[in-house]
């Protein structure tokens, strides 16, 4: 592997504006000197983690920390699984035939970032062949050092047959801003199944940019759940998942809460390159305040019986707030089933009426309502996966 | 227990009760008949709180208290609880979850709800969403439950028959019957009553109503026994109770 190559294509992209969200100058976000200590931080976010489920204390648990660009927890207490530092797995050549190989390191000026500025440091966690890991391996990305770069490049490789769930926290610390730039490539192979959890807690200051991208084999089940909690400056991502094998699945649910100042575009795409492929994306996004949500999502079918659907609704809990859906579904062959349904408005009376005639206040209805319009279905989960999301949508719904 | 006092309301500006006099007392059911339109569901949810029917003038007591501008949700804590006729689907709430909701915050025996989900064969209806996809007959089966995990004083049912096959009509008459009455035979401690109904099907499998008022252009025109009434109808259809024929009471009801 020609690490030089990858540096030099970067360095030609580190001007190149992503095609949507508002472009930001990456060169104002330095990569951070060492924090003083990292244990202080840890200690300090240690609430934070704990309410996103996350407690690295426990024994049987698979975890990777980082705080701004140094891992500073790597625990495998899971069977099954192998778990390493982005540089240490380099070193040991493990993966050579992921590292940038779903994410192009030149796609635009973040990837770049995240080559050129992110330490090459993140995590490489690796279900072996067959072993079917209940318990979720989590991961845990932190920010500390204001004004600075966090371009974590992360790798989870499902070896034929496995089934792996990881959950990543990613949160920040500080109200000062700071760009969060993280990359990730997934690999599915055949028949293996990775459920991924995402939950975002930033801060109204922060940039985020995540770059996704997962590749599915044959009878491969991608299923990713994220869910953003807190405002955020801006935030632009738009997962691709490539279902390269027949039979392959991919399920995108995405929990948006926008308050604030907040500009959000949220997107999910899924290509179906193979025979009877089948996709889902739902999104649910509330607003609240100014803030703006675009969500996009993009199924695009490309081999006969495939299947796709996009479920897109918002909920507007203010005047001055914004959501705009753009589902699209792209058919590129005849033989193939896409649809899409999107809704989008203020909570309905009607709705609020009802549950008062129950003998609710209007505040209770109203949360149960919106409460109730965040559910998005995590039937199959590992019980406490559940709970995690679950957990992580009250927070989400208490903050509104 | 309810006295509705020359009740005017409007919608979006539109008079749809006009001077409406109605009384129900303790532990009495009773049945609202009339023609679509003619201000059944307008008087039911007007006496619930719906904010969308405007009262210009009149009131309605409940209890002695004068409840004509409480809001919905204190007039449930009070004791008064509706089955809609079309109620609205709510996403992301099961039918169970809201039952569970309902028990505990009116301390109510959620197992006895659970006998009455059982007999009505609504238990798969249980874990889905509200009234998500239900079929007519499912969203009645859905209200009667959460009606019965209330365990209101007052029960409004808008028309609880309609939509519902003939197989599952018994089943469900009895399970109304049961929440209103229940094994109680002391009248005053029973759950008093007022069912919508268009059909009077309903009616066969509550005896103890003995009171139909017929609502006609938005005022409730006369009273009578239900059957003697239904009679009428179909002899006469609803316009000939204009001249209150049937129990030749004029201008409305005096309760009793």
């Amino acid at each position: 592997m020609d690490l030089e190559e990858y540096r030099r294509r970067a360095e030609k992209a580190l001007s190149k504006p992503a095609k949507y969200g508002p472009d930001l100058d990456v060169r104002k976000f330095p990569p951070p000197k060492r924090p003083r200590s990292f244990q202080e931080i840890l200690r300090q976010s240690s609430h934070m983690l704990a309410s996103l489920g996350i407690d690295p204390s426990k024994a049987d648990t698979s975890t990777y920390i980082q705080i701004d660009e140094e891992p500073v927890e790597l625990k495998t207490g899971v069977e099954g699984v192998r778990l390493y530092t982005l540089r240490g797995a380099l070193k040991e050549n493990l993966v050579n035939e992921y590292f940038w190989k779903a994410v192009q390191v030149d796609a635009d000026k973040y990837t770049a970032a995240a080559e050129l500025f992110g330490n090459h440091q993140g995590y490489v966690i690796i279900a072996e062949e067959g072993a079917k890991v209940s318990k979720p391996v989590q991961a845990c990305l932190l920010m500390s050092t204001p004004r600075s770069i966090q371009a974590p490049h992360n790798i989870i490789i499902v070896n034929e047959g496995a089934e792996l769930h990881v959950v990543t926290g990613c949160l920040t610390m500080m109200e000062m801003p700071g760009l969060h730039a993280g990359i990730s490539e997934f690999y599915i192979k055949k028949g293996g199944k990775l459920t991924y959890t995402m939950i975002h807690q930033w801060e109204e200051s922060t940039h985020v940019r995540p770059r996704t991208a997962v590749i599915v084999e044959e009878g491969g089940q991608y299923i990713s759940h994220y869910i953003n909690l807190t405002p955020t400056a801006s935030l632009q991502t738009d997962p691709k998942v490539y279902l390269e094998g027949e039979g392959a699945k991919a399920y995108l649910s995405s929990v948006i809460v926008s308050k604030g100042s907040s500009i959000m575009d949220v997107g999910g795409t899924v290509y179906m390159r193979a025979a009877n492929t089948s996709a889902e994306i739902v999104s649910r996004v509330v607003t609240k305040d100014r803030a703006q949500v675009t969500a996009r999502s993009l199924i695009s079918a490309e081999a006969p019986n495939s299947k796709g659907h996009i479920e897109c609704d918002g909920l507007l809990l203010s005047k001055e707030s914004r959501i705009l859906t753009l589902p699209s579904l792209d058919a590129k062959i005849d033989e193939v089933q896409l649809s899409h349904e999107a809704a989008v408005g203020k909570l309905s009376e009607e709705q609020i009426y009802y549950l008062m005639t129950k003998g609710f206040s209007e505040e209770e209805a109203t949360s149960m309502l919106v409460r109730g319009f965040m559910e998005v279905k995590v039937e199959g989960l590992p019980e406490q996966l559940k709970r995690q999301i679950k957990a992580a949508i009250d927070l989400a719904a208490a903050g509104l | 227990m309810l006295k509705v006092e020359d009740l005017w309301v409007e919608v979006n500006g539109r008079t749809v009760l006009k001077g409406v006099n109605l009384e129900v007392g303790e532990g009495e059911i009773v049945a609202l008949l009339g023609p679509n339109g003619s201000g059944k569901s307008s008087l039911i949810h007007t006496i619930m709180g719906n904010p969308k029917y405007k009262v210009v003038k009149g009131r309605i007591l409940f209890r002695r208290r004068d409840i004509t501008h409480a809001t919905a949700d204190e007039r449930a804590r009070m004791g008064i609880g509706i089955a809609m006729q079309i109620p609205p689907k709510i996403r992301g709430i099961k039918l169970i979850d809201l039952l569970k909701m309902v028990s505990k915050q009116y301390n109510t025996n959620l197992n006895e709800v659970l006998e009455l989900a059982n007999m009505l064969g609504a238990e798969k209806l249980l874990k889905r969403d509200l009234h998500d996809g239900f079929s007519g007959g499912e969203m009645k089966r859905a209200e009667i439950l959460l009606l019965a995990a209330q365990r209101p004083k007052l029960s409004l049912l808008d028309e609880p028959d309609s939509g519902v096959d003939i197989e599952s009509l018994p089943i469900l008459g009895k399970a109304i019957n049961e929440m209103l009455i229940g094994d109680n035979d002391r009248a005053f401690e029973r759950n008093a009553g007022i069912i919508v109904t268009h059909t009077g099907d309903i009616l066969k499998y509550i005896p103890s109503v003995n009171r139909a008022f017929i609502v006609l252009n938005g005022e409730v025109k006369c009273f009578g026994h239900p059957q003697a009434i239904l009679r009428d109808i179909e002899r006469y259809g609803f316009g000939g109770c204009v001249s209150c024929i049937v129990s030749g009471v004029k201008d409305g009801p005096r309760g009793i």
